[in-house]
């Protein structure tokens, strides 16, 4: 679990972070959300000490991070950077090796985590010879995750991890990432400015404008229950999306008038979100019923939320 | 066809000299540069971290750089005397701006993303320079030091002018000698050392990291194995340690007659006669070949000893001319012989003092003197054409074209202009035949022994009497190169062997004869 308290931070005259207070729970993933300036990633540069805050204090599992070196606490935390940050002079192997050699792991141990983490992120052996120059974006950044994830720190912090990438390359990836098991035990932080990607990746969003938090809440509760109108209109553009994103089958069941056919049935799974049954029932003909049912169904739903 | 065979014939006859030189120019090339990188790398970096010290450091390696090189190793000879020491100082000095600047342009170039995630990582600082920093600055760390091997090279040359060796001794030796074989055989191997360096540290520009450290290994071994052969295999000193500069080791009138005349048996040091009188004054040097009328004789306590063999031949100063150039400017022979017989050595002794010690500008000491012997007159509003002359690159010289620009401003209404500093007899004697300058002053010794090269039968001949050297070359100049001796000055700047007056009172030496005897005395 990471606190934060009451912490600050400027530079020169202008205050980045402004007395900030938070927690990230144990095996949740936290998004800082907000538009570029609005101290998010200042705030996640912290809590690894790449930045040193003016003021307040930051835990981690009940520790003050300043009790020990700052190199000694960036070995116990993940982190992936926008742009990878692989060394162009080392090849994804050794890249990957990065942490395990500071941490003077065993050949073997590092060489049998680094297979086992490519298979996880779907990337083919042959990768590991090669230098980061000659892989795409998209492979960059599993290798980018692949690096943080190694020494299987308590905690991940990632700062715009996907920002740099194609829309059909970030949403592959977010599938990949949302479904890694590599994530259940850890406590995460993600910063985007991605609106979609927040309601897409995060447990709890942390939407911080100027400094300082606005709000913080699962993703229905911030899209549903806005403290202010900068909350409200923050996501005006895009809601109707993102309400259909939020809200899963499961949940909707109950309004329905009469189950789903059979064939429907079959495409769901346990926690599919409106949106995707949506995009699967509305491409084929046989589905029609089906998807004027769920549409209905969501819109009661939809009537209780509001209120 | 001819000059490749002598040149061949020259280099297989002097191969082991040659040798010799290469090594020493090698050992002194790469001990500086191996010095300079050990300074000059964790200075870069230290300037990368403290960006505050990066002007000054960066400044502060400029300005030496732009020191010229003769001078900086003047400046070295008080420090550390002569021989291999002050002449590896000075090249390391030359080497440190672009592997300083280098470094740092390197390390400051990295990526600041790779950078964050190094530390993000958890690695301390010295894990980041070792492990990121370097490997990723090393393409132009390395281009920096090529560029410094290949000036080191070059300047290595002048290290002959302090008694370091190396390839300057042919090259400077042979313009002093009017001997183009000798330059050939130092500037050509000296030319390719460069070349050759520049390939194969491009070769390790781009080479991966091992490679690298194999070879950065192995350069460091035979840099000490060289540094050790070349300057710690130095002889026993011994009783008399003499200095002569390139030209004086190569001629009859000088190293080559100490040994056939007097049986004087020195291993002299090579030295350039810019700094060696100063070395004989701080005792680094106790006999030098200096000049008869040189100022510093009289400012470091020196005493010429007596040619009592009269190997040294006359060297009466005297313009020489084109004949044509007389014909083209009516009235100038007569303004140029205004000083014929009016200097005679001492007052040129004392003219070199006041510039030499004193700092006067040669133009003051020309004009005082001009103005004493009431030959000064304000200069014409000159409208005629320009006569350029020219002068070599020591002081006397200076003086003696400033006055000659005085008089030719004065007396006529030519504009005058002086083209000072060309640096050896062949330099100016070719300048002169190329009519890039009209005339310049100049000796007869130099005129006899190094542009005429009689036979010796005819140099014993003419040599012993001043006037006889003055009418020989005056005869033969006029037949083969149309030029024309004017009316001698008056002194006589011969060649002159000098010790430290209270050195040679001590021993009671005061001819070459009783320095010949003190030396074979065991």
């Amino acid at each position: 679990m990471i606190r934060i308290e009451g912490v600050s931070k400027s530079f020169g005259s202008n205050k980045a972070v402004d007395t900030i207070s938070f927690e990230a729970n144990d095996k949740e993933i936290l998004v800082l959300l907000g538009i570029s300036g609005c101290g998010k990633t200042t705030t996640l540069k912290m809590i690894n000490r790449l930045i040193e805050p003016d003021s307040g204090n930051i835990f981690i599992n009940g520790n003050n991070i300043t009790d020990q070196k700052p190199e000694e606490l960036r070995k116990n935390i993940g982190f992936v950077m926008q742009h990878a940050g692989l060394f162009p002079h080392y090849t994804v192997a050794q890249n990957i090796a990065i942490v395990p050699n500071l941490l003077k792991w065993e050949k073997q141990k590092t060489q049998n985590r680094t297979v086992e983490l490519l298979e996880k992120l779907h990337l083919p052996e042959d990768l590991l010879k090669v230098y980061p120059n000659e892989l795409s974006g998209g492979q960059q950044q599993r290798i980018g995750i692949a690096r943080a994830l190694i020494a299987d720190t308590p905690v991940l912090l990632m700062d715009e991890p996907f920002g740099a990438l194609d829309n059909i390359t970030k949403s592959a990836i977010h599938n990949e990432f949302k479904n890694l098991d590599e994530l259940k035990n850890k406590t995460t932080i993600l910063v985007t400015h991605d609106v979609v990607e927040a309601f897409e990746l995060g447990h709890r969003i942390c939407l911080m404008d100027q400094g300082k938090v606005v709000q913080i809440g699962s993703p229905a509760e911030i899209l549903y229950h806005p403290v202010n109108d900068f909350v409200k209109d923050f996501f005006a553009s895009n809601r109707l999306m993102l309400e259909y994103k939020i809200a899963s089958v499961q949940s909707v069941e109950s309004f329905l008038k009469k189950p789903l056919s059979p064939q429907a049935q079959k495409q769901l799974t346990k926690n599919t979100a409106i949106w995707e049954m949506l995009q699967i029932l509305s491409t084929e003909k046989v589905y029609n019923e089906d998807y004027e049912a769920l549409l209905q169904a969501f819109n009661q739903y939809r009537k209780l939320q509001t209120v | 066809m001819t000059q490749e065979q002598t040149l061949w014939q020259f280099i297989l006859a002097q191969h082991e000299k040659l040798l010799l030189q290469i090594g020493q120019h090698l050992g002194l090339t790469f001990l500086s540069l191996l010095l300079a990188i050990v300074i000059g790398i964790p200075l870069g970096v230290l300037i990368s971290r403290r960006q505050k010290l990066a002007a000054p450091v960066l400044g502060t390696a400029g300005v030496l750089q732009t020191v010229p090189s003769i001078a900086l190793l003047g400046f070295m000879i008080p420090m550390f005397g002569i021989g291999a020491a002050p002449a590896i100082i000075a090249l390391l000095i030359y080497a440190l701006l672009p592997i300083i600047r280098n470094t740092y342009t390197g390390i400051t170039g990295v990526d600041p993303v790779v950078i964050e995630a190094a530390t993000a990582l958890g690695m301390n600082k010295t894990q980041r320079l070792f492990k990121v920093e370097f490997p990723l600055a090393m393409p132009v760390i390395i281009a920096g030091i090529r560029t410094a091997a290949v000036i080191n090279v070059g300047v290595a040359t002048l290290a002959s002018f302090v008694a370091a060796g190396g390839l300057g001794e042919f090259i400077f030796g042979g313009i002093s000698l009017n001997n183009t074989n000798m330059i050939l055989a130092g500037a050509i191997p000296a030319a390719l050392l460069a070349v050759l360096l520049d390939l194969i540290i491009g070769y390790l520009q781009k080479s991966t990291l091992k490679t690298l450290k194999i070879a950065f290994y192995s350069v460091c071994g035979i840099v000490v194995a060289a540094a050790a052969y070349f300057i710690f295999s130095g002889q026993p000193e011994p009783k008399i340690i003499a200095g002569f500069t390139p030209e004086f080791m190569g001629r009859q009138d000088g190293d080559l007659g100490l040994r056939s005349v007097y049986g004087l048996q020195l291993k002299p040091l090579v030295v350039s006669d810019a700094i060696m009188y100063e070395a004989a004054y701080q005792g680094k040097l106790d006999l030098i070949s200096g000049y008869s009328t040189d100022g510093r004789i009289k400012a470091f306590d020196l005493v010429v000893l007596e040619d009592d063999k009269t190997i040294f031949p006359p060297y009466y100063a005297a313009p020489i001319i084109k004949t044509q150039t007389l014909k083209k400017f009516p009235g100038l022979e007569e303004t140029l012989n205004l000083l014929a017989g009016k200097i005679n050595d001492s007052i040129m002794t004392d003219l070199n003092y006041k510039t030499e010690l004193l700092k006067q500008t040669p133009e003051k000491a020309a004009k005082d003197f001009l103005v004493n012997q009431g030959l000064y007159k304000k200069a014409n509003q000159g409208n005629g054409e320009t006569i350029r002359i020219g002068s070599k690159i020591f002081g006397e010289q200076y003086i003696l074209a400033a006055m000659y620009k005085m008089l030719i401003e004065g007396y006529t209404n030519y504009n005058a202009a002086t083209k000072t500093g060309l640096g050896g007899t062949k330099i100016c004697f070719d300048a002169l035949m190329n009519d890039a300058i009209d005339f310049y002053p100049e000796y007869t010794g130099t005129g006899l022994l190094v542009l005429l090269k009689p036979s010796e039968q005819k140099i014993k001949e003419v040599s012993k009497d001043s006037r006889k050297t003055y009418e020989y070359v005056q005869k033969e100049f006029q037949k083969q190169y149309q030029l024309q001796w004017l009316k001698p000055i008056g002194f006589n700047n011969a060649y002159a062997l000098m010790m430290r007056k209270n050195q040679a009172k001590q021993l009671q030496i005061s001819t070459i004869s009783q320095l010949s005897d003190y030396c074979a005395k065991k």
